[in-house]
Parts: C-alpha cells; structure tokens; sequence
C-alpha cells in the first residue's frame, strides 16, 4: 500500500479533535472495504484515523432498546441473543456479511459509511427504525438512517464528522423482522438484490405498523413505502403478498451490471419481498 | 514515521517499531520470518493469509499492523504450541496439532498454499464448536479458498479432528 498517516487516537474526545484538525484523515474501522479500496488504487488517502483503541465507539447496550458504537463488529451483531430475538433483521444481515474472518473485522458503522447500496446492514436498519448519532468538536446530532445515504459511496457525513452510534428502538409488542438477500453463490458473495421487512400485528394478526427496505436496488438502500401502505390493517394473505411484492418491484429501480440485469432485480424484489414479509409475520407470531 | 508495536506472535511477546502502512501480513512474513502465513488475493477474498487474532480468524492482508498492538496472534507456526496449551499433558509443543495431523492423514492437502489459513479457521471453529455439522464447517471455511481439492476431503479432516480432539 502506499504511505500514509496514522493517526492513533484513545478516546471518542481524541478522535474529534483528530478528525478537525486533519479533515483529511479517513476513519478506519474495520478496513475490509477501505483498505481494498486502497490497494486496488481506488481510493488515495493521506491519513487513516484508528478507531480501534477508542472505547466509545466499542460499546454495546441493550435494555429494550438498542445502542451500539459504530465500530462493533458485525460478528459480535449476529451471534447476540438479543438481537437475534428482537432485532432478527439486523441479526441475519449482520451475519450475510462476506466470511468467518471479513465478520470478524468488518463493523456496522463501515458498512454504513461506506454506503454501498448492497450494504446488508441497511435494509434492516431501516425497517426496525434506527438512528444514526453524528458527532464532531461542534457537539452531536441525531438523524434517521433514512437521511443518512446520498448515492453510491456517499453519506451525509461533513467533513470532520463521525458516525458514533446506532439507535435502534425497542420493537413493540408482537413485533418481527426479517431479512433476505439473494447471491448467485451459495456463500459469501454481494446481495443481487435484498429486502428487509418488519410487521406489527395486531390480536387478530392484523397488521398495524409494516416496513419494507430494499438493497442493492437503487443508489441507496430506500424504504418501499407504497408497498408498506398496502400492508396496512390487512392480514397476509397470498393474494396480498402477490401486490405487495409487485408494488415493491415497481418501487425499485435496479440498474444492469455485470452481476445481474435490473429486469431480474426487480423480480428478485418481488420474490424476496414476499419472503421476507412472511419471515417477518412469523416472528411477529412467535412463531419464526 | 514508526509506531511501536506490542503484540504476541503464538505466544512469544514481541515489541517493534513498525510504519503504519504495513499490514500484519507483512509484518509477520517480511519483518518477523513467519512464512507460513500465505498471500493470495490480498483483498480478504481467499483466506490464504488467516491468522487467529485473540483467538479469531482475520484476513492479516486487511490488518494494518499497528492494529495489532496489544493483541495475541496466532499463526500456524503456531498449532503446535496450541495443541500443546490445549492439553499440556501431551506434546513437546513441537509436535503436530490434531487438527495438522488430521489433515495428513485425510488428504486434506494438495498443493497447500490454502492449508495454514483452513487449519486455523478449524481451530478457531473447534475451539467453539467442538462437534459441528458438516454445513457448520462449510460456512466457518467458506472465507478460505481451496483451488486443489474440491473441499470434501478438508470437511472430512475437520470431522475426523473434531472427533480426535473429543476422543483423545
């Protein structure tokens, strides 16, 4: 690799002030996407500013809702009982990530920052509702995740910004999420197309609250919210699933590349929609 | 400019002053003579380059070395010191680890560029999942690539060393 900076800082203070007086310097979590980056020459960095030795950002709460620092890792995410119980979505895409080894390094915050649209943490962040906490030397803000991605590569982060934390909150009472990708490959390969759904049921399994989130579909990873409407007050039924899943296909708006055709993406979106809703409604159920 | 590094390479503690462009790849192959780590890819694809990091398998080629500071690194000149800690009853700590001898006895090897990175994702896997299915064992080796052998008979070393290491 080419030379650069290191920059070592040991608390999230260190850490702001770093990254104002070097807004040059590159945040470095786990590196699996930034330091490829890097050596295939697609990114020149001056500085990298570790965050390995900041604590904050390590951090990991849950008492009904969910708080984590950007730099856990996603291995950590996946194999927690708790999330995996209550935050299922965030759990399975968690765990969809690359290998045993890329899990074992990469963090939600990196796949968040480095905003690819096929991001498998994405999808179920955004239906389970999360907020992402920016801060910087001015102080911190609060911003849905839905606000957080511009396009491909780019987030809404300024120059001397960090994404800190991760805010999920508690799910409601007969609640369940759900998350499914699909890849040519039977293991490790980037999501063609993925969708991330989460239901509320009322006591006669009508629904109440529905999300729908879709990756890789779109320039950024984007909620199907005509099709989450249709949901509304309904009981899944085939028929129903049958226009939800069309209605999210329409939504989507794939792109050809060399790993698969938008007209297949907007298939696979009605297909893993309708899966992922039934996934969801039987966690909701208890019975997932 | 350098960074100081203290870390532990299979157990023995080390202190050098490394620049941070450097990956633990590097710095365990090029500075400290540990050649048994490979590099494949070099982007976190093949696994060639796995090592144990507290215990975890990492891609080393997407480890800065001054990212390791402070933590214990296992590579497979390491196995032998492993198995001996396992079960210091056995072993001079020279001798092979199970998983290594289950591998020579199931043709687990061909050419054997992949095998340090195979042997220490199944260590890693056995150390937390001492009787896995052959799908458990598929998806703790799905970061590790074999161009050799079709994988059959590296599922088969793993079962064969789960049950030794159960057994023995």
């Amino acid at each position: 690799m080419k030379r650069f900076d290191y920059l070592a800082p040991q608390s999230l203070g260190e850490a702001l002030e770093m990254l104002s007086n070097h807004p040059e310097a590159i945040p470095l979590a786990g590196g699996t996407d930034l330091l490829v980056q890097m050596k295939e020459g697609r990114r020149s960095v001056e500085a990298l500013l570790g965050l390995k030795r900041v604590a904050e950002l390590h951090q990991f709460a849950c008492n009904g809702t969910l708080a984590f620092g950007s730099a856990v890792t996603v291995a950590q995410i996946a194999a927690s009982p708790y999330i995996q119980r209550d935050f299922t979505a965030l759990a399975i895409g968690a765990g969809s990530i690359g290998s045993v080894q890329i899990r074992n390094m990469a963090t939600v915050g990196g796949n968040l920052c480095n905003a690819a649209p096929s991001a498998d943490t994405a999808p179920p962040l955004l239906v389970l509702g999360a907020r992402v906490i920016i801060a910087s030397t001015r102080g911190e803000r609060a911003v849905h995740l839905e606000q957080f991605f511009l396009e491909p590569g780019r987030t809404i982060l300024q120059p001397g910004e960090l994404l800190k934390e991760i805010i999920v909150p508690k799910p409601r009472a007969a609640s369940g999420s759900f998350y499914i990708y699909h890849t040519p490959r039977t293991r490790i390969g980037i999501a063609v197309a993925s969708v991330a759904a989460s239901v509320t049921l009322d006591a006669a399994d009508a629904i109440t609250d529905a999300r729908v989130a879709l990756g890789a579909v779109a320039p950024v990873p984007l909620r199907a919210t005509q099709a989450e409407s249709l949901l509304l007050g309904r009981t899944l039924t085939d028929a129903l699933l049958r226009d939800v899943g069309a209605t999210a296909a329409r939504e989507s708006q794939p792109i050809d590349d060399v790993r698969a055709s938008a007209e297949y993406r907007r298939y696979l979106v009605n297909v893993l929609t309708q899966r992922a809703l039934r996934g969801a409604c039987a966690r909701a159920k208890g019975v997932g | 400019m350098t960074y100081q590094l203290n870390f532990s390479v299979n157990q023995h503690p080390i202190k050098i002053a490394v620049e941070p462009h450097l990956t633990l790849l590097e710095v365990l192959r090029d500075i400290l003579g540990l050649i048994g780590t490979k590099e494949g890819c070099g982007t976190g694809s093949c696994g060639a380059c796995t090592v144990l990091v507290n215990g975890a398998p990492v891609n080393s080629c997407l480890m800065l070395a001054v990212e390791a500071d402070g933590q214990a690194i296992t590579t497979v000149e390491g196995l032998p010191t492993l198995a001996k800690v396992l079960k210091p009853s056995q072993g001079s700590g020279n001798e092979l680890h199970p998983i290594q001898k289950a591998f020579v006895a199931h043709g687990g090897v061909q050419c054997g560029f992949c095998t340090p990175g195979i042997l220490l994702s199944s260590a890693a896997l056995l150390a937390h999942n001492p009787h896995p299915t052959e799908n458990e064992i598929r998806d703790a080796l799905a970061g590790n690539l074999c161009r050799c052998t079709g994988y059959d008979k590296i599922v088969r070393a793993v079962q064969a060393a789960a049950e030794e290491m159960h057994n023995g």
